[in-house]
């Protein structure tokens, strides 16, 4: 009988057969997609203009779309922006690489011996959905405003995702592969070389790109809330501040670094997946 | 060894390692004499002191009432929302470009301008941040799922005359609902942690506003018993989802189970 644990880890799995389904037409289609995007950016920047503008909202508390743009211009433009935004992108990368170098090892562990993920069950469903930000204050406590605190609480977040997901990896593999190798005489360790983790390989590039995300997230969220040096440490001053176009143009940048990180983890999924059926497109 | 013994095994390592940790954390705060990591028992006694129940209502309270109005608005609106998106492919990639965005950014980033925009630190701005950043999973999965209908059913439907809103009340929202169940599971998930963090950053009542006066005046078993409570919390809200997925999908589960 599974657990309430594996119901609950079962549903958020991300099956990579339901990556790449979308897959744009060619040609005419193609352009007209394109042609949709552009104007409904296009369109929404234009609505938030003019509610600027027009007073609906007073400009004070939303300065308008060409000023908030003016203002990361002319930001993009300093050392100091550049420096803030290293800082955040070294945060994010630090934590998504320690939670991958912790998460894989254990899950492949815990998805190949039925004991260790029975003995680890409990400990790791308590602790999972324990939102990562109850420990922003016990790390300002103990490790304090630094780089240590911020990689922790990144590494902390992304690590669950990529476990869950590599765990699920390694126990889906086929059967009749691991049975096959088996009567051909493949030893434990070269089955789990040559069999058990390519096949988790789909689950696991999934796992590293919703991984990615929350530590993005996390990094952020601890410059924001202990000052540690980055983008939300800008945000943060320029609200105490009062300096509200500053505001906007660091939220804004924050969201393009989370777009491009969003895009670039997605296509490191693709490519890492070049030869998975899943990322096939029709041979017609 | 038979079958039998080693499941008994495992039943005995299921129970005993989180006991065991448990009593390792014990024993490891009783030596180390650390101020910032108080003995477990202490941290719980605080724990009874605080929450059951003499500041329930004051912190508590609040707290679960800006999770369940905020999830409750995402959930409404993400399914409002993302019918209508996948009936017209046009309004799907109009729609587009802003979900990625506001996806991909991340929410603390909002927190600070949700404050400026709404001039609240009080209910109004907590509940817009944690139902907007809670209205994407469910929005997201409904599109998913009502694109993912098995067309046979559509058609089926169609050729039996089933149109408009009984069309997407008895079709559309059925074949859908596993999947916008597990966007709200996630969303569910989402609201805790928006509520911590919304609290965090500027309030005066709720579990977050305990975790931030505990850890700015130093009261370390009261910051631990904050956070034991959001784990907690955390925790339960998942089982219970899960609890009344399984009652309300009953009929999906047994349907599933009969094809497969």
């Amino acid at each position: 009988m599974p657990g309430l644990g594996d119901a609950a880890t079962a549903t958020t799995v991300e099956s990579p057969a339901d990556q790449g389904v979308e897959r744009a037409g060619p040609g005419i289609a193609r352009v007209g997609q394109i042609g949709a995007v552009l104007l409904s950016v296009a369109a929404a920047l234009a609505v938030w203009e003019l509610v600027s503008r027009t007073g609906l909202i007073a400009e004070r508390d939303l300065p308008s779309m060409s000023s908030s743009f003016r203002e990361l211009w002319s930001l993009v433009q300093t050392t100091s922006f550049w420096g803030a935004f290293a800082q955040t992108v070294r945060g994010w990368a630090l934590g998504l690489a320690v939670a991958t170098a912790l998460a894989v090892p254990i899950g492949i562990l815990l998805g190949s011996s039925d004991f260790a993920a029975r003995a680890l069950r409990v400990p790791i469903e308590f602790l999972r959905p324990i939102p990562s930000a109850a420990l922003i204050p016990l790390l300002f406590l103990t490790l304090g405003t630094t780089l240590r605190s911020e990689v922790f609480l990144a590494a902390f977040g992304a690590f669950w995702p990529l476990l869950v997901q590599t765990m699920y990896g390694v126990r889906d593999v086929d059967p009749l592969a691991i049975d096959t190798a088996r009567s051909f005489g493949v030893g434990r360790f070269e089955r789990l070389y040559r069999i058990k983790l390519p096949s988790a390989v789909p689950y696991i590039a999934t796992g590293v790109r919703i991984s990615s995300a929350v530590s993005l997230i996390l990094a952020f969220t601890a410059e924001l809330f202990m000052g540690i040096p980055g983008l939300g440490q800008k945000v943060n001053f320029a609200q105490a501040y009062g300096l509200n176009d500053q505001l906007y143009a660091y939220a804004l940048a924050t969201g393009f670094l989370g777009v491009a990180i969003h895009l670039v983890s997605s296509a490191a999924e693709r490519r890492a997946l070049r030869w998975h059926p899943s990322q096939r497109t029709a041979a017609a | 060894m038979s079958s039998r013994a080693t499941n008994r095994l495992k039943i005995a390592a299921e129970i005993a390692v989180p006991l065991a940790i448990l009593g390792g954390w014990q024993l490891w705060t009783v030596h180390a004499h650390s101020q910032f990591f108080p003995r477990l028992s202490t941290i719980l006694v605080t724990f009874r002191k605080m929450w059951l129940f003499s500041q329930f209502g004051e912190h508590v309270v609040p707290s679960l009432e800006r999770i369940g109005l905020g999830f409750g608005i995402a959930v409404l609106a993400g399914v409002l929302l993302g019918i209508p998106l996948f009936l017209s492919l046009c309004g799907y990639l109009l729609a587009m470009p802003h979900i990625e965005y506001w996806r991909a950014i991340p929410p603390p980033a909002l927190l600070p301008i949700s404050v400026v925009l709404l001039h609240s630190i009080g209910n109004t701005q907590k509940i817009s941040f944690i139902a907007f950043f809670c209205l994407f999973p469910v929005l997201l999965n409904t599109i998913d799922g009502v694109r993912s209908i098995d067309p046979t059913l559509v058609d089926t439907a169609r050729s039996y005359g089933v149109r408009g809103l009984a069309r997407i009340r008895r079709i559309v929202l059925p074949a859908a609902l596993p999947q916008i169940a597990a966007g709200m599971r996630n969303s569910l998930s989402l609201a805790v942690i928006m509520m911590v963090l919304s609290e965090y950053f500027s309030s005066t009542s709720g579990v977050g506003y305990v975790l931030l006066i505990s850890k700015n005046t130093f009261q370390l078993a009261p910051m631990w018993a904050a956070i034991l409570l959001i784990g907690l919390l955390g925790y339960v809200l998942n089982v219970l989802f899960i609890l009344a997925e399984r009652r309300v999908l009953a009929w999906h589960r047994g349907w599933r189970a009969a094809t497969a």
